[in-house]
């Protein structure tokens, strides 16, 4: 009987040795004539526990981990088939506190399934969204998403319902479902791990999306430093196209939609939406000023949804278990769930889905177990580069975007990104600026100018050259950012900048 | 000096009104309209930067800010399209503020040296760091583009990126005003820069120097090199452009006498604020040091010339010419009008001939181009002119341009059909040879190129009919009521013979008769079709037939009477279609009625006071003939270069040779002037008033911006020369002789000075029945008596000019951007720049039999002559033709073209000469003797101006 073994193929998993691990598994399963089934599967997403090794036994899986090369001989002379102990022995991955406190929803198969095994998907309550929307009406489906509450993952958690609608009124002859998977984001890789880990989810919300608003083209716009996705994707589009869950009369439905991924070249500013789909058509990445609305004319002119994959992902779940399955988690006006992912200085880093409304302290200590190092946590950068960063006074926060807001901070995309006591936030402030510089487009003055000119500011403040005078500027130029970028980059910059200077006014040589 | 003003967004076309509130103001605007836009058309100003009004909003300098009431933020104002309700406010602390800092972010990475920069005192950052306030920049900059190195490649303008402000108006003009696309922003955030093609000098890009750039740029960083050299100018006239028939209005910057620049007009009908190199750039030949400013005569062309008072120049012309007449007979002499020249002073020389010389010996240049195309439209649709207004275009659907190079020849014009092309036209085109439309414009392909052989025209038009009639795709309905329908049932049963289908024509046009259908059906199924054709169609041995045979599908089509159709021929000069209108046709006199005509002629010899002639003068060719026979021996020639530009030259300059007095009126010594005994200093467009009309039928004002070099205008020196002949002229302005013209031709009934200074300009017919023009022609009938249009059979019928094992290759011409016409303009200016000889381009295959290879120098021999000219091997031409530009006079390329021509009008076959092509080491013996001859006449010049 052969034994089925897991060890993710997940990129973060493979960065740590997963694929070595894998190898090793089955050169020394074949030497002790163990007949091993191996299952290259995504990541649960404990990463400190990467490259974890899971065993099924008696229809159950055993965790070990983290497992290296030089542990696999011993494991398998321990008895890892059978899941017997061993001092990387975990016990049952579920029960691994970690995640047995997450509510999964988007994430249900992600580290369970073979990921391009389209029959792993189907049997793990896979396309069973589409066959609901499929006996559904256009509204019925948007009705679904609106009624769920699930607002835009990708950071700017517009209402996904109301952007659907918008496409699904506007009349034209050609519409648009666009994919953001261009995650650029420091500390995020929800999508990433999404779309290595079961891309058949995003598949299908994708074209539960097409049929809701009318758009029988989808384009997953990839960001060029995803190789592991692309591959998952595309072989998971190449699967659903010869079973007919793409192309033309879907699952005999008469329906069409067609889907395929184009990468980036590696501009962060091409996550954001109209220069994405500058992108899409084979221009610069350059912002276009809103309105137009995508949502009336997007991608080479026509109706658009753009949508993050994280947002997309969710909508199977939706159409599965209906909208208000999904809208009874969550707090306030922030339904669902949100795959936060914990980075930085942090024990226990990785991906935790849980509904809104935990506090950042509980993410932070009963999740990620505190600091790595052991020294007090300084700051939280929540919502990637462009997030603020949040001093211990605001770790009870609850997660959820008004909550957020209301602290002139973001939730974004859900990355978190931990320092301790040694960070310098003055240098943290001047790093944002830079990232600004090197990824502005370069279309509005206040980006285009401005970040450089914050760069060199912030210089001479670190520096001690006319602090003072360099202080009013520094917040006179984020004013100019704030209010007059044309786009989230320069308008967000000051984010990060000011509420360093805010929250830590002695990192900048100021009394507090 | 006053400036245009500029609302920031372009205008919206939307019927449907909004209204709104800015700063407390009600405002309407239409649908569409940006909150900038309407602010300003209320007279509030809301700073900005990148928005001008000649490109789409582009949102990034962010001074344009305003808040909206109930709105988030601060939108742009350029980019925010007014909504019903909305309460706008431009100004606050907020706003203020933001754009105080966006100010000083521009400053901090610009060069403060506005006291001595070309642009002081025309500067929209300047401006607005004024509007805005700023006061101090209190960045201690170090990254920055102070540094940049200027590009001085371009002989018009400089380009500094040390000014750049990084707005993209020249970018955006380049895409979407003249759609080249040569501009681009290369790198992104900080290190953004403007760059011609990849990094290159403009001189090295795909830059058309057409200067939408130039005049799109807010700073210093696009400049005119007359600016830099001579500061800004201080007075402008509106006037139009002397050279191609688009007729470009534009305003005449001046610092006193000197124009500085040549702006384009944005309120000019014809071109909405686009120019072309030459318009724009090329006028420098006005005040060229080749001038020729004072009377010159000689009594032989062996002789120096002798400069001389015009009171003697013009006496000594006036006896010559009486005493030829006297000699030879009255019809001895005659003259010849001019496309360059105005329509008053064409309207004057036709007035001399026939009432001054009394005979109808005047022609026109018309002659050689379009000539086909007065006869085939006059005949068909009743109006020798075409159909629509240029703005047409942007309606149609389908677009077939056969027998011409819009982006060449009518590169204003060419522009906008480009725009047309990108929003989804489909393209047709129908030549021998790739133009840049086919597939070297950007975004742009010719969904069909029928790649006919030259000669063929009237085998493929017939072919396209035979489609149409046969697969039931002619617009009956529009037939019946419109059109003469027993010439059409004549027609449809003529052109539905066999030998007419696409399939039978392929071996003759050596078109695949699939792609003939394909285009016919596109077509003629398309809602709004139109033609836009050229020299390519008219200058052949059955020019006439083509024109009728365009005209006959557009009838069959339906294609006619309203926007985004028509048939429309691309005049080559500025005055062709005013020059035709005039009367300068010996068979006409002005509006196309015919001399011979009782009535008509009793109407001029009352206006007149004179008896006239009622027998058809000469035309040109016939005038060479007859100068050949000894029976035409005096000729007055205003502002045409016939020793140049005619066919079988050594023909012509033999005839020129036999005549006893050649009287040539041009601003330079000409070609034809070589051969002349005397000569009239002529004046530019700059030097006088009068008006142009172009090919929309657009009468459009020329102003006198400085005052004649040679003391007098044309059409003074016409006027004298009539005087001492003895018909009295007596006009004091223009515009009299206008009014002269208005009250003798009905479809300028309501022309006049005052009508088209209020208007700006006016499309023919003009009268009580339009009292402001007519954009577009035959909407309600037609102009033929009956009302009809009349369809006319054309069987093809091919050329003489055949090739043989001799002469295997088949030589057609055309032109180039840069260079215009025979050049006597764009050589005298840094247009050479780009186009400095005319070179023969031949197909690789053909230059690979012969052993030729690009620059290498090649004979051209036909059956009437011989020329050498330098190869450039190109696959636009298809094997077995060849083709070639004729803007240099040793080129020679009228050599080898042959007198052939058109069998209803004589224009000459210029697109068929059969030739064949060696590789040679020498210019052939006509070069080398005309060469000498120049020489020698440069010499006889130099004489009368060392004695003068």
């Amino acid at each position: 009987m052969s034994i089925t073994i897991y060890v993710s193929a997940d990129s973060s998993a493979v960065s740590l040795g997963a694929d070595r691990v894998a190898a090793a598994l089955v050169k020394h399963a074949q030497e002790r004539n163990i007949e091993i089934n191996l299952v290259r599967n995504g990541s649960r997403g404990m990463y400190w526990l990467e490259p974890l090794v899971e065993v099924e036994v008696n229809g159950e899986r055993l965790a070990y981990g983290p497992v290296q090369v030089s542990d696999v001989a011993n494991l398998l002379d321990s008895g890892l088939i059978y899941g017997r102990k061993h001092p990387l022995f975990l016990g049952a991955t579920e029960e691994i506190p970690y995640f047995k406190k997450q509510q999964r929803l988007t994430f249900a198969r992600v580290g369970i399934t073979d990921p391009v095994s389209l029959e792993d998907y189907v049997a793990h309550d896979g396309y069973l969204g589409l066959a609901n929307a499929l006996k559904m009406n256009q509204t019925e489906m948007v009705k679904h998403v609106t009624d769920s509450g699930l607002r835009g993952r990708g950071g700017a958690a517009f209402p996904t319902g109301i952007k659907w609608n918008t496409v699904l009124n506007t009349p034209s002859e050609q519409k648009y479902i666009i994919c953001n998977a261009d995650e650029g984001d420091s500390g995020t890789f929800s999508d990433r791990m999404i779309m290595e880990g079961d891309p058949f989810v995003l598949i299908e919300g994708m074209t539960i999306a097409g049929l809701a608003v009318g758009a029988t083209q989808g384009y997953i716009y990839l960001r060029v430093e995803y190789p592991h996705a692309h591959i998952a994707l595309n072989a998971a589009i190449a699967k659903a196209y010869k079973a007919n869950y793409l192309g033309e009369n879907i699952q005999g439905s008469g329906k069409t939609f067609n889907l395929e991924v184009r990468l980036g070249a590696g501009a962060y500013v091409c996550g954001e939406e109209t220069s994405l789909m500058e992108s899409l058509e084979g221009k610069r990445g350059l912002v276009r000023f809103k309105p137009p609305l995508p949502a009336i004319s997007g991608l080479f002119g026509k109706p658009t949804v753009v949508n993050n994959v994280i947002s997309l992902a969710s909508v199977p779940v939706i159409l599965h278990k209906g909208g208000e399955y999904y809208r009874d988690f969550g707090m306030g006006r922030s339904r669902g769930t949100l795959p936060l992912q914990l980075a930085g200085n942090l024990k226990h880093t990785g991906l935790v889905e849980v509904a809104f409304g935990m506090t950042l302290r509980e993410l932070l200590y009963d999740f990620g177990g505190g600091s790595a190092t052991g020294k007090p946590i300084k700051a939280v950068q929540v919502g990637g580069p462009l997030g603020a960063y949040l001093p211990e006074s605001q770790f009870d926060t609850p997660l959820d975007y008004e909550a957020f807001a209301a602290n002139w901070t973001v939730l974004g995309h859900g990355g978190v990104v931990a320092f301790d006591d040694t960070a310098n936030m003055a240098e943290l402030a001047k790093y944002s600026m830079e990232f600004c510089a090197a990824e502005s487009c370069g279309k509005c003055t206040p980006c285009r100018i401005g970040s450089t000119r914050g760069y060199e500011v912030m210089d001479d403040i670190i520096n001690n050259v006319d602090r003072e005078k360099n202080i009013v500027l520094l917040r006179s130029l984020c004013d100019t950012l704030l209010n007059g970028s044309l786009c989230a980059l320069g308008g967000m910059t000051p984010y990060p900048v000011l509420s360093a200077l805010n929250h830590f006014p002695e990192d900048f040589g100021v009394d507090a | 000096m006053y400036k245009e003003k500029d609302f920031g967004t372009p205008a919206s076309s939307a019927t449907q009104t909004v209204n709104l509130e800015i700063d407390g103001f009600k405002v309407t605007a239409p649908a569409g309209t940006s909150v900038m836009r309407a602010a300003a058309s209320i007279g509030i100003e809301i700073p900005k930067l990148c928005a001008t009004d000649s490109v789409e909003p582009f949102g990034s300098c962010r001074l344009c800010v305003v808040q909206i009431e109930g709105g988030r933020g601060m939108p742009a104002s350029c980019t925010t399209p007014v909504a019903e309700g909305m309460k706008v406010v431009t100004q606050n602390k907020k706003l203020a503020d933001v754009r105080r800092g966006v100010m000083e972010l521009y400053i901090s990475d610009h060069p403060l040296d506005c006291l001595t920069c070309s642009a002081n005192g025309d500067c929209e950052l300047q401006d607005m760091a004024g509007a805005v306030g700023l006061r101090e920049v209190r960045y201690r900059p170090i990254t920055t583009h102070l540094n940049a190195v200027k590009d001085e490649s371009n002989p018009y303008f400089s380009f500094d990126p040390s000014k750049c402000i990084v707005c993209s108006r020249c970018v955006r003009a380049c895409e979407e005003t003249q759609g080249t696309f040569a501009l681009t922003i290369d790198g992104r955030g900080f290190d953004s820069k403007v760059s011609p093609g990849q990094n290159e000098a403009f001189m090295d890009s795909e830059c058309v120097s057409c200067g939408a750039c130039v005049q799109a740029c807010p700073t210093a960083t696009l400049m005119e090199k007359s600016v830099i050299d001579h500061g800004q100018p201080e007075h402008a006239i509106v006037t139009t452009c002397a050279y191609c028939g688009v007729g470009c209005s534009f305003r005449a910057e001046m610092k006193g006498e000197q124009v500085i620049r040549m702006v384009p007009n944005k309120d000019g009908k014809a071109n909405h604020g686009h120019s072309c190199v030459k318009g724009r750039f090329a006028f420098g030949y006005a005040t060229h040091k080749d001038r020729i400013t004072k009377p010159m005569i000689r009594s032989s062309i062996k002789d120096a010339w002798k400069e001389v008072s015009w009171e003697e120049a013009i006496a000594y012309a006036a006896s010559e010419l009486k005493r030829i007449q006297a000699k030879y007979g009255k019809d001895s002499i005659g003259g010849i009008t001019s496309s360059r020249c105005t329509n008053e002073e064409t309207y004057l020389v036709q007035k001399l001939i026939r009432a001054g010389f009394g005979n109808n010996n005047v022609d026109t240049c018309a002659r050689v181009c379009h000539s086909p195309t007065g006869y085939g439209l006059k005949k068909t649709f009743g109006e020798s002119s075409g159909t629509q207004d240029f703005d047409s275009v942007m309606d149609s659907d389908v677009i077939m341009v056969i027998g011409a190079n819009p982006t060449d020849g009518h590169p204003v014009f060419g522009s906008m059909m480009k725009k047309r092309l990108r929003q989804g036209a489909k393209l047709i085109v129908v030549d021998p040879r790739e133009i840049d439309l086919v597939k070297n414009s950007p975004h742009v392909h010719a969904n069909h190129h029928l790649k006919l052989r030259p000669g063929t025209n009237v085998a493929l038009i017939n072919a396209l009919a035979y489609t149409i009639v046969t697969e039931n795709l002619v617009d009956e309905d529009f037939v019946k009521t419109r059109c003469d329908v027993a010439s059409f049932e004549k027609w449809r049963t003529f052109i539905a013979q066999e030998h007419h289908s696409p399939e039978a024509s392929e071996s003759i046009t050596g078109v695949p008769a699939a792609e003939v259908r394909a285009a016919a059906r596109i077509y003629a199924t398309e809602k709004n079709s139109a033609i836009y054709y050229g020299l390519g169609v008219t200058e052949h041995s059955q020019g006439s037939t083509s024109v009728i045979g365009i005209a006959n599908l557009a009838m069959a089509t339906g294609n006619l009477g309203r926007s985004g159709v028509g048939v429309n021929p691309l005049r080559g000069q500025n005055n062709v279609q005013g020059s035709c209108d005039m009367g300068s046709f010996p068979h006409e006199f002005p509006g196309y009625r015919n001399v011979a005509d009782k009535a008509t002629r009793t109407l001029f010899e009352n206006a007149w006071q004179v008896e006239l002639s009622g027998t058809p003068g000469l035309r040109i060719p016939n005038m060479f003939e007859a100068a050949l026979d000894g029976s035409f021996m005096g000729l007055y020639c205003e502002g045409e270069d016939i020793a140049q530009s005619d066919p079988d030259i050594k023909h012509v300059h033999a005839a020129l040779r036999a005549m006893e007095c050649v009287i040539v009126q041009d601003i330079f010594l000409n070609e034809t002037a070589k051969f002349a005994h005397v000569f009239l200093p002529g004046s530019s467009f700059l030097e006088k008033d009068g008006t142009f009309t172009n090919a929309e039928r657009r009468i459009s004002p020329v102003r006198k911006v400085m005052k004649p070099l040679a003391v007098y205008a044309d059409w003074e020196v016409t006027q004298m020369l009539s005087n001492a002949l003895g018909y009295p002229m007596n006009y004091t302005h223009p515009s009299e002789i206008m009014d002269e013209i208005a009250s003798l031709k009905p479809s300028f009934t309501n022309v006049s000075y005052a009508k088209i200074d209020e208007m700006g300009s006016i499309q023919w017919p003009c009268n009580d029945e339009a009292p402001d023009g007519t954009p577009i022609m035959h909407t309600e009938h037609f102009l033929r008596d009956n009302g009809k249009g009349l369809f006319m059979l054309t069987e093809y019928v091919a050329t003489a000019e055949k090739v043989t094992p001799m002469f295997p290759l088949i030589l057609t011409t055309g032109r180039i951007l840069s260079q215009y016409n025979v050049g006597a303009q764009t050589r005298r200016t840094d247009n050479v720049a780009w186009h400095s000889e005319d070179r023969l381009e031949i197909h690789p295959h053909d230059a690979e039999d012969r052993g030729v290879v690009t620059g290498d120098w090649v004979g051209i021999k036909s059956r009437a002559g011989e020329t050498v000219l330098r190869a450039l091997v190109s696959e636009r031409v298809q094997p077995g033709v060849v083709y070639t530009t004729f803007h240099f006079p040793e080129s020679g390329a009228n050599v080898i073209t042959t007198d052939n021509s058109d069998w209803a009008t004589n224009c000459p076959e210029y697109k068929v000469t059969a030739v064949q092509i060696t590789k040679v080491m020498h210019p052939s013996a006509w070069q080398q003797s005309y060469a000498d001859f120049s020489e020698q006449q440069l010499e006889l010049l130099e004489t009368a101006q060392q004695n003068g």
